[in-house]
């Protein structure tokens, strides 16, 4: 078993990866990921071909709440460390995640209509609770760019994205406690509920969005602090 | 092609658009970017070439 020490260590590591390196490794894991979704993994039985939404709708999720989850995570480190990079990772993080939010909402309806008829079911608790999660993060964006950039609006932002992390495991909660039942359970506490092809094709597309999803937000990262030094380099210059 | 294969076919095809989208905006953006260093390496005052004018003498 490996330190906490030695795993944050590998974690920033993960920054020194170049960015082609990351895009090539991206393409790769997600053209590898549909492959497996529309030739390898079986045809639920239940579902039918419709089933195969699920191996891209819940990764996304899963990738939405892991951006969520690092961009509070780097807010923590902006509000405990004061460290000066933390508040424009975390922005990026929350950006990232409302993407995939996005995604998830939009994927999420086209399985509703196939599946039940309805592009929205308004009484189901999983549903709204997602959708309510991701209205919070979009105000996140509200505030942000209501107030003056410097440490008040870094402060701010930063103590806002640690809040709507609280709502996460709400959101993954409400599965549980829904009574209605008509969203899929497809993790529990015993694990996930399908196995073989299915399950390899479902890590394998988690692991492609995981790592595109880096990649993206190593690239916006990029181009959002070289667009902070333009900016001060011209102040310099006017 | 079953009504499930083209409901399918949408949610990959959503998928894909908005993360092409999104590499569009960002490659215009860094275009952008890329067009303000040139615009300020270009206000920016040259180097001199004095190196290249000095004769070598010895040294020690």
């Amino acid at each position: 078993m490996s330190a906490p020490g030695a795993t944050i260590r590998r974690t920033v590591g993960l920054s020194r990866i170049p960015l082609p390196a990351l895009a090539a490794a991206s393409l790769v894991l997600v053209t590898t990921a549909l492959v497996l979704v529309f030739f390898v993994a079986p045809t639920d039985i239940n579902q039918g071909f419709s089933q195969r939404i699920f191996y891209f709708h819940v990764s996304l999720a899963f990738t939405a709440y892991a951006c969520f989850v690092c961009g509070a995570w780097q807010a923590l480190r902006h509000l405990w460390k004061r460290d000066p990079r933390a508040d424009l990772q975390s922005y990026v993080c929350v950006h990232q995640g409302l993407i995939f939010g996005a995604l998830v909402l939009l994927t999420g309806s086209i399985w509703a209509k196939i599946s039940w008829g309805h592009w929205w079911v308004w009484g189901e608790d999983e549903l709204v609770l997602f959708l309510i999660l991701y209205l919070f993060y979009c105000a996140y964006f509200m505030l942000r760019f209501s107030v003056e950039p410097g440490t008040q609006r870094a402060n701010l932002s930063a103590v806002y994205a640690l809040f709507g992390v609280v709502l996460i495991p709400v959101s993954f909660a409400a599965i549980r406690l829904s009574k209605e039942f008509l969203h899929p359970r497809v993790f529990t506490l015993s694990g996930p509920n399908f196995g073989g092809w299915i399950l390899v094709t479902y890590c394998v597309a988690q692991a492609a969005l995981l790592v595109l999803a880096y990649t993206l937000y190593r690239l916006e990262l990029a181009g959002k602090r070289l667009d902070l030094r333009l900016r001060e380099l011209r102040e310099v210059l006017a | 092609m079953s009504v499930a294969e083209k409901y399918v076919t949408a949610a990959y095809c959503v998928v894909f658009a908005v993360v092409l989208l999104y590499v569009v905006i960002m490659a215009l953006k860094l275009q952008r970017l890329e067009r303000e260093v040139d615009e300020l390496a270009g206000r920016a005052p040259a180097e001199p070439e004095a190196d290249e004018e000095r004769e070598p003498a010895p040294v020690g």
